[in-house]
């Protein structure tokens, strides 16, 4: 069984649905650590100590948060500014995050037609991510597609809301149990893609 | 009775008069008082009566000196000079010794000219130490070097005290004996002697270490002022008899006093106490200096006595400048030290009137010499002046050390008050590497504090006294928490007045005296319960639910939208003023006003903060 770290930012955690939805979809999961950034530095000051032992204390490394400006809540950008150090998470002796499996959550507004090339956005989710699939290729990270929500501006049914908080939670299961195809869900544009031609079952 | 205090009245008039005019023409104070004194003298207008005892008298005022000086001077910065002190103090006696006594042996045997070359080797540590620190030099690498030649001839002072009798080849003209009358040492054994000045010097240490310390809250505790003067002119006083009996140099035991008591709670209180004393002892030390020269003397011998001024300064220079060489000083710190010692001390006076009384010199060498040394005395102070102009017309600009190093630990800030938010504040500021001089009124704190390690002195702030003692001359800010609104009050418009330059800090009890210190032009005021109120309240509403980040910057946005009606209130508030009639009134008013100004408080920035829109709607 692997051990799961999910650091959850979201800054209006009160006016949230999906995050909120599947935040506590995966709530009480065993294996599962749900880390809020905003709740526990409100002023900014990151305990990097903390972090860096709750990190070597997991094996997947999920930022669970809403894609802000196509990018993440400006706590992540702190967050690797501050824990990623020179000499733990990268450089000839940084060797600390090697191996673990790191991937992002996301919710973002525009759908799935509007990140392509053509599209209102230009950029596929894939490509926008860029920044962060190089610094977990430098922290050897091995980086996994986003579990990603999208279309949500108009905000979703309900029923909706429900079936994407479970396959998030089917997900992150199925990374604890290592039921997930990593060698095809690396292809994939996002892991929530194809759900069941990825997890296998037990 | 009515003698007394008219002498006493010719030197303060004098003074009065001379130091401010010499001040003027930039002649510095010393100087002032030189003049002063040749004025009142026998030559000019012949006002005063005995000046060797008047100066004899007055000597103490150099006592008192150095007990200021070891008070600034800690153990540990002391150690840290011992090299410059055995070192360049050392190597200066000898050397300057050796090359005046060496010429003198063309006229004299070789124990008149040993002891001449001593005696003529020292400096003046009165007007040299004085002159530092009015130019403010005294914190500086020369100016150090310099306090630390003086230090090592303070201490060759009593060897040679203890030689100058050895080298008597005529008879004795007095019986030799200088103890203070209680009791005379030099009955006893050598090893008793040694043992009694040991136990003396022992008996300061723990005096200073150990027994200041309860005696002094005592009399804290009295909050009779006086009474610590008393006590403080009691301590420098006995102390210098205690080292007269026993044949050392009081201004040595009183130095050693002093360092020993500079890690005091006190250390600032004791300052301001004796300051006053030693500055007009002093003054009318120097002003006897001025009267003393014999002009019917000079006049006679004018070839003589200029030959001396001249051989004198030239010698003592070149030593001092051959000791910089060796000591690898600067160029610029090597001029400084060769000019500042270039004279004689005051200390020859007394030693030429003891190996006048020993035997060892006789009437006739010892009095052009004794001009000669008041000259260079007078001459000093103008030799700084020359140094400052030669210094002027080619200021090359030298290197500078690394100046990207930001010692923080050279700002200089007092704090005043250190109650339950001082305490606090203390504590962050050392956490940063500043150390504040912390000023308290209560004895009792102070003690406890000190325990703790922090660097608290006992006094009351509102003295102008203390807090030029505490540094306030040249600090740079002035951090006020004291919690009585009149002492803050008084302590804002003396440093107003007295401190242009210094910034000043400071907490305020409520929102009222805020509105007060902003009348006085105070910009960083901090309302002493405002920031708790709003923690507590940022917890409190966690804990009813609200999302942890959210709480925060409500409270955040508050404390802003708070900070920016202040001015606005303050406006209210003094043009209601007068229609308030008691301060509860006063204070339920301004209550109403808040409220309804929170009402208003634009919240929206809150609500529309991350509800971000679709840019295609």
């Amino acid at each position: 069984m692997k051990k799961i770290l999910i650091l959850f930012a979201h800054p209006a955690i009160a006016r949230s649905t999906m995050n909120r939805a599947m935040k506590e979809a995966v709530a009480g999961l065993d294996g599962v650590t749900i880390h809020d950034l905003y709740s526990s530095y409100p002023d900014f000051y990151i305990d990097v100590g903390y972090e860096q032992r709750l990190c070597e204390e997991h094996d997947v490394i999920i930022f669970q948060h809403p894609f802000y400006w196509y990018s993440t809540p400006s706590i992540i950008k702190e967050w690797l500014d501050l824990v990623l150090q020179h000499g733990w998470a990268y450089g000839s002796e940084g060797r600390a995050l090697e191996g673990k499996h790191y991937c992002h959550a996301l919710t973002a507004g525009g759908d799935d037609t509007t990140y392509r090339g053509q599209g209102a956005n230009l950029f596929t989710i894939g490509e926008l991510l860029a920044p962060y699939r190089a610094t977990a290729n430098l922290c050897r990270l091995r980086w996994l597609p986003p579990f990603a929500v999208l279309g949500i501006h108009r905000g979703l049914p309900d029923q909706l809301i429900r079936s994407h908080a479970s396959n998030y939670r089917r997900v992150v299961t199925a990374l604890r149990d290592e039921q997930l195809d990593l060698q095809t869900v690396s292809d994939a544009a996002y892991l929530n893609s194809n759900l069941s031609s990825v997890i296998r079952q037990p | 009775m009515e003698h007394f205090l008219l002498q006493l009245f010719i030197f303060l008039t004098a003074a009065t008069i001379a130091v401010p005019a010499a001040k003027k023409l930039g002649l510095g104070s010393v100087l002032g008082y030189l003049i002063a004194g040749i004025i009142i003298g026998p030559y000019v207008l012949s006002l005063i009566g005995d000046i060797e005892e008047v100066m004899h008298f007055t000597e103490f005022g150099v006592v008192m000196m150095l007990f200021l000086v070891g008070l600034e001077l800690k153990p540990s910065l002391l150690w840290q000079m011992r090299v410059p002190i055995l070192g360049m103090g050392g190597l200066q006696v000898v050397l300057t010794t050796i090359a005046i006594a060496a010429p003198a042996l063309f006229f004299l045997n070789w124990q008149q000219s040993l002891a001449i070359g001593m005696i003529l080797a020292l400096s003046s540590t009165a007007i040299v130490l004085q002159t530092l620190r009015e130019k403010g030099l005294m914190d500086t690498p020369p100016g150090r070097s310099v306090f630390s030649v003086l230090l090592f001839q303070d201490l060759a002072v009593i060897p040679m005290l203890a030689l100058l009798p050895l080298l008597a080849t005529g008879a004795a003209h007095g019986d030799g004996h200088h103890g203070g009358g209680l009791f005379d040492i030099q009955a006893l054994p050598t090893y008793l002697r040694i043992l009694v000045t040991l136990l003396a010097i022992g008996f300061i240490f723990v005096l200073g270490k150990y027994g200041s310390r309860p005696i002094f809250r005592a009399i804290a505790a009295t909050r009779v002022r006086e009474i610590f003067v008393a006590a403080a002119l009691a301590l420098v006083v006995g102390i210098s008899l205690l080292m007269t009996v026993v044949g050392l140099s009081p201004a040595l035991g009183t130095f050693l006093a002093g360092v020993v008591l500079a890690n005091s709670e006190y250390r600032h209180e004791l300052e301001s106490d004796i300051e006053p004393f030693k500055g007009l002892l002093l003054g009318i030390f120097f002003i006897s200096i001025g009267a003393s020269l014999n002009f019917s003397l000079i006049g006679n011998e004018i070839a003589l006595i200029s030959g001396l001024v001249i051989g004198l300064i030239a010698i003592k220079s070149l030593i001092l400048y051959l000791v910089g060489l060796i000591f690898k000083m600067a160029q610029k710190e090597r001029r400084l030290l060769t000019v500042a010692l270039a004279q004689g001390g005051e200390f020859a006076f007394v030693l030429f009137q003891l190996s006048k009384t020993n035997g060892v010199l006789t009437d006739e060498l010892i009095d052009p010499l004794i001009s000669a040394v008041a000259i260079s005395m007078f001459l000093a102070p103008l030799l700084f002046i020359l140094h400052e102009k030669i210094l002027d017309r080619d200021s090359a600009p030298e290197e500078q050390g690394d100046s990207d190093v930001i010692d923080r630990s050279g700002h200089k800030v007092i704090l005043a008050g250190f109650g339950r938010l001082g305490t606090d504040l203390g504590r962050l500021l050392i956490s940063a590497g500043i150390r504040p001089v912390i000023l308290d009124h209560d004895a009792s704190n102070v003690d406890v504090l000190r325990r703790f390690g922090f660097e608290v002195y006992y006094g009351d702030v509102t003295r102008l006294d203390l807090l030029e003692a505490a540094g306030a001359g040249d600090a740079e800010l002035l951090i006020i928490t004291i919690g009585n609104v009149d002492k803050a009050r008084a302590l804002v418009t003396l440093c107003q007045k007295h401190y242009p330059h210094l910034q000043i800090a400071l907490s305020s009890a409520d929102r009222a005296a805020a509105y007060e210190f902003i009348d006085m032009g105070i910009t960083v005021i901090k309302r002493e319960t405002f920031d708790s109120a709003l923690a507590l309240g940022c917890d409190v509403l966690q804990l009813l639910g609200m999302p942890t980040y959210e709480a925060h910057r409500l409270t955040r946005l508050f404390r802003r939208k708070d900070e920016e009606m202040l001015p606005e209130l303050h406006k209210i508030f003094k043009s209601d003023r007068d229609h308030y009639v008691s301060m509860y009134q006063k204070h339920n008013a301004e209550l109403e006003e808040l409220m309804l100004l929170d009402t208003n408080v634009d919240m929206e920035e809150i609500e529309r903060a991350w509800t971000a829109g679709n840019p295609e709607e």
